[in-house]
C-alpha cells in the first residue's frame, strides 16, 4: 500500500500560516504550562535532595515533623553524640526570624541555624562565597546565597538584629542550589543564650558506615531515656517539601489537562476545517489509488506536526524559565525556601508525549471524517 | 437592525460542529478561569474575615518565639484595651499529617466574645467552658471528619509533645460566608496545665494575644502602646491589626498565589487563539460573500459590524454558561478539598472578570478578520475561493 509523503501535510500547514499559528500557539501556551509546573516541582525536588547527604543522619523530637519544632534535650544530645556508629556529630539550633525583604520590604520568615564547625563540616556542599566564615564563640553570622540577594541587612558588612542583639555578617555562602542557600548561620552557643534556649533543635550526625543506620535508628528509637526520630539527612528534606511538592504537582496537572481540552479543541477545529476545504483533494487522491488509510495517516500526520510546532514552541519558552528564581514559604518548615526551575530530559519527553497527545486528540475525528468520505461525492464536492 | 442580528444568528448556526466546539472551549477556559480566580481568593479569606476591631500581639522575633502568660494582664492595663485572650498554635496530628486542620488553644471565655461571627448553641457553649477538656470545632471541619458533639477527638502533639485526647462539646456555624469553620479550639489552660507536669519550662508561654479595642480608628497608636511596654524585655512584641497579621501570611507564600494569577490568564490567551482561529477561518471562507455585500452597496464598516457580532454572539454564548457552570463545580471542588480551602466563594468581582474576558476574547478574535472583511476589494473578494 501506498502512503502520502509527508510533504503533502506540513505543505498544507504552511500554507494557512495564520490558523496554523494560531493552532500551534494555543498548544504551545499549554506544553508551556505542562513544562513549567514539572521544572518547579523538579527544581524543588533537586533542592531538596542536594541538601541531604548520604551518610548523615537527622535526629528531631519524636513526630515534630520539622527541625523549627523539634526539640532536643542536652542529655539526650550527648547520648546521640555518644553512639559508636556516629564519627562527627553537630548539635544545632534552628530558629525562624521575620526580616523584611530588600524591594519590596515585604516581612518573610527566615530560617537561622546555630551551628559548631564540625556542623560545617558536615555540609561538604557548602563554600563561602564571599567574606569569610563566622568565628566561632562570635555574633557573627554568614548567610545563605539566595537570603543574601533577597533580604535587607543581609549583605556583608552589615548587621542584623535578632534576639535582642547584632550580628555581623561576614561572608556568603554557596550551598549549591541546596535549601541551605535560605539559611542563616551563626555560632550555636551564642545562639542558644540570645535566643534563651536550653534544649537544641536537631541533632545532626554522621555515620562512618551509612549500612549501619537501621540498627543505629532501631535502638535510638527505642531507647526509653530518648524521645526521638532517626532520618536519613535525605529523606528528612525530602519529607520536609512534601506537602509543597504535592500541591504543586496536584494544581499544575489538573491545569494542563482541562488547558489542553481547549487547545485540543482548536486542533479539532484546524482539522475540520482543512478537511471540509481540501474534500476535492481528497477525493481525487482516493481516485488515484491511495487508500482510507492512507487518507486517516495523512491527516493524522498532519495534527500531529502542528502538535510537534506547539511542543517545540512551549518548550522553548518554558526553558527560558531556567533563568527564573521563585521563593516561597515551605509549608512544614514555616520558612522561606529558594529554588529554581529546571528542566530534565525526563521532562522534555514527558511534554512531548502530552503534545502528542493533544494532536492525536484533536485530530483523530476529522482524519476519520475525512477517511470514511467516498470517492464520488468527494469529487462531486469540488 | 433586526435584518443584521438575523444575519449573525444565521451566520453563526452556519457550521454547527464549528461554533459548538468553540462555545465549548470557551466554556472550559471561562470555568477554568474562574475558579482559579475563587482559589486565589480563597487565600485572602483569613484577610478578609479579620475584624478591624481586633489586634494581634506577637513576639517580635517571629511566631515561633512565645511571650510570658503575664503579659496578658499588662496589655488588658492598656488605655483603649477592651479584652485580651491568649492563643497558641496547637500544630497537632489528627490520625494522618494529610487529615490537617487548624488546632487552637485559647482563653475559652474571653476568645469567643471577641469572635462573634462564630455561632454557638448557648447549651453547647457552656457545655464546652464546663469541661476542661472540652474542644470546639467549626461546621466545616466537623462536616468533613464526621465530627459529633460528645465524640472523643485523639491528637498527637508536634509542637506540645505526647499524645493529646478532647472532647467534642460545641460545634459553631459561621455567621457569613467568609467566615472560617474549618479550625478546632480548646482551653488554653488544659494545654498549660499538662505542659506543666510534662515540661516545666514551657509552661506559662503564650504564642500570640488577641486583643480587642473599643475604636478601630485608634489601632495604631494602641499597637504601639502595646509594644512599648515590652520594649528592651526579654521578648519584644509587635502588635498590629488582625488584617494586616493575616496578609502576612498570604504575603510569604506570594510566588504561589502571582503564579496561580499568571496562570488562570494563559487559559484566556489559549482561548483567544483557538477563537481568533476561528473567526479567520470563517471570513476566509466567507470573503465572496463580503464582496457581494459590499457590490451591493453596504458600507465596509457593516461587513466589519458583521464578523464582530459573530464572534461577540459566540464568545457570550460560551462566557455565560461558563459563569452558569462556576458555581456548581466550585461547590463540588470545595467538598472535595475538604478543609484546605477554609472559605471557597465565587465572588461578583470574579464574575465580571469572567465576563470580561470572554467579551474581550470576542472583540480580539473579530480584529483582523473583520479588518480584512471591511477592506476586500469587491473584485477581488469574488473571485476568491473558500
Amino acid at each position: 500500500m501506498k502512503s502520502i509523503p509527508l510533504a503533502y501535510s506540513v505543505r498544507n500547514l504552511w500554507t494557512r500560516k495564520l490558523t496554523t499559528a494560531l493552532t500551534a500557539g494555543g498548544m504551545a501556551l499549554v506544553v508551556f504550562v505542562f513544562a513549567a509546573v514539572l521544572m518547579l516541582d523538579a527544581g524543588l525536588r533537586q533542592a531538596m535532595v542536594s541538601t541531604g547527604q548520604p551518610d548523615n543522619i537527622v535526629v528531631t523530637r519524636r513526630s515534630s515533623g520539622s527541625e523549627v519544632q523539634s526539640g532536643v534535650e542536652r542529655p539526650q544530645a550527648a547520648l546521640v553524640e555518644s553512639q559508636p556508629e556516629v564519627v562527627t556529630a553537630s548539635k544545632e539550633t534552628v530558629v525562624l526570624i521575620a526580616q523584611p525583604k530588600r524591594d519590596s520590604g515585604v516581612v518573610s520568615n527566615v530560617t537561622v541555624r546555630g551551628l559548631s564547625p564540625q556542623g560545617i563540616a558536615l555540609r561538604p556542599q557548602v563554600r563561602i562565597a564571599a567574606g569569610r566564615m563566622f568565628r566561632a564563640a562570635s555574633t557573627e553570622v554568614v548567610v545563605g546565597r539566595s537570603i543574601a540577594q533577597r533580604f535587607a541587612g543581609t549583605g556583608v558588612g552589615e548587621r542584623l538584629r535578632f534576639g535582642a542583639r547584632d550580628w555581623l555578617v561576614v561572608g556568603v555562602f554557596d550551598a549549591d542550589g541546596s535549601a541551605f542557600d535560605s539559611e542563616i548561620w551563626g555560632d550555636v552557643d551564642q545562639m542558644m543564650q540570645s535566643f534563651r534556649r536550653q534544649v537544641y533543635s536537631s541533632v545532626i550526625a554522621r555515620l562512618a558506615d551509612p549500612a549501619t543506620f537501621d540498627a543505629l535508628k532501631q535502638r535510638l528509637e527505642s531507647d526509653p531515656r530518648l524521645t526521638v526520630d532517626v532520618k536519613r539527612e535525605r529523606q528528612f528534606y525530602e519529607e520536609q517539601s512534601a506537602a509543597l511538592s504535592g500541591f504543586i504537582s496536584i494544581l499544575g496537572l489538573t491545569l494542563s489537562v482541562i488547558f489542553s481540552i481547549g487547545a485540543m479543541i482548536g486542533a479539532m477545529i484546524t482539522m475540520y476545517a482543512a478537511v471540509a476545504g481540501r474534500t476535492g483533494e481528497i477525493g481525487a487522491l482516493r481516485a488515484l489509488g491511495f487508500r482510507r488509510r492512507a487518507i486517516l495517516a495523512a491527516f493524522l500526520a498532519e495534527a500531529l506536526a502542528l502538535a510537534a510546532l506547539g511542543w517545540a514552541l512551549g518548550l522553548a519558552a518554558a526553558s527560558l524559565m531556567q533563568l527564573v528564581h521563585i521563593s516561597t514559604m515551605n509549608w512544614q518548615s514555616f520558612g522561606e525556601l529558594a529554588f529554581s526551575f529546571t528542566l530534565t530530559p525526563k521532562i522534555v519527553l514527558q511534554s512531548l508525549a502530552f503534545a502528542a497527545v493533544m494532536g492525536f486528540a484533536g485530530g483523530v475525528l476529522p482524519a476519520l471524517r475525512a477517511a470514511r468520505l467516498s470517492i464520488v461525492d468527494a469529487l462531486r464536492a469540488a | 437592525m433586526r435584518q443584521f442580528l438575523k444575519l449573525i444568528v444565521r451566520n453563526t448556526l452556519r457550521h454547527k460542529l464549528r461554533t459548538g466546539l468553540t462555545v465549548l472551549g470557551l466554556l472550559i477556559a471561562v470555568l477554568s478561569f474562574g475558579l482559579l480566580q475563587t482559589v486565589v481568593g480563597a487565600w485572602y479569606a483569613g484577610a478578609n474575615a479579620a475584624a478591624p476591631d481586633r489586634l494581634v500581639t506577637r513576639n517580635a522575633i517571629s511566631l515561633v518565639f512565645p511571650m510570658p502568660l503575664h503579659y496578658r494582664d499588662k496589655i488588658r492595663a492598656v488605655p483603649g484595651v477592651k479584652r485580651v485572650g491568649a492563643a497558641n498554635w496547637f500544630g497537632g496530628i489528627y490520625q494522618d499529617p494529610k487529615k490537617f486542620f487548624p488546632q487552637f488553644a485559647v482563653d475559652g471565655a474571653q476568645y469567643f466574645e471577641m469572635y462573634p461571627e462564630y455561632r454557638f448553641v448557648e447549651e453547647e457553649k457552656r457545655a464546652f467552658l464546663r469541661d476542661r477538656r472540652g474542644a470546639v470545632v467549626g461546621r466545616k471541619l466537623a462536616d468533613t471528619h464526621g465530627f459529633r458533639v460528645g465524640d472523643t477527638l485523639p491528637l498527637r502533639g508536634t509542637i506540645f509533645p505526647g499524645d493529646w485526647s478532647f472532647t467534642v462539646r460545641a460545634i459553631y456555624d459561621g455567621a457569613e460566608a467568609r467566615t472560617d469553620t474549618s479550625q478546632m479550639f480548646f482551653h488554653w489552660d488544659y494545654l498549660n496545665e499538662t505542659m506543666k507536669r510534662r515540661v516545666a519550662r514551657r509552661a506559662d508561654q503564650v504564642g500570640v494575644f488577641v486583643v480587642q479595642i473599643a475604636e478601630p480608628a485608634r489601632s495604631a497608636e494602641i499597637s504601639q502602646a502595646i509594644d512599648a511596654q515590652f520594649r528592651n524585655s526579654a521578648a519584644e512584641t509587635l502588635s498590629e491589626t488582625e488584617k494586616a497579621f493575616q496578609l502576612g501570611f498570604v504575603a510569604m507564600t506570594e510566588a504561589i498565589v502571582v503564579g496561580i494569577r499568571v496562570v488562570s490568564f494563559v487559559v484566556v490567551f489559549i482561548i483567544l487563539a483557538v477563537m481568533a482561529n476561528t473567526m479567520a477561518m470563517t471570513a476566509r471562507e466567507r470573503l465572496s460573500e463580503y464582496a457581494t455585500l459590499k457590490a451591493l452597496g453596504f458600507a465596509p464598516g457593516y461587513v466589519a459590524a458583521l464578523v464582530l457580532g459573530e464572534s461577540l454572539a459566540i464568545a457570550l454564548a460560551g462566557g455565560l454558561l461558563g459563569i452558569a457552570c462556576t458555581f456548581p463545580v466550585a461547590a463540588w471542588f470545595g467538598t472535595q478539598t475538604g478543609t484546605l480551602f477554609p472559605v471557597l466563594a465565587v465572588s461578583p468581582a470574579t464574575v465580571a472578570m469572567q465576563l470580561g474576558c470572554a467579551l474581550a476574547v470576542g472583540v480580539a478574535a473579530a480584529l483582523l478578520p473583520g479588518r480584512r472583511a471591511a477592506r476586500v476589494r469587491i473584485v477581488e473578494g469574488l473571485r476568491a475561493i473558500g
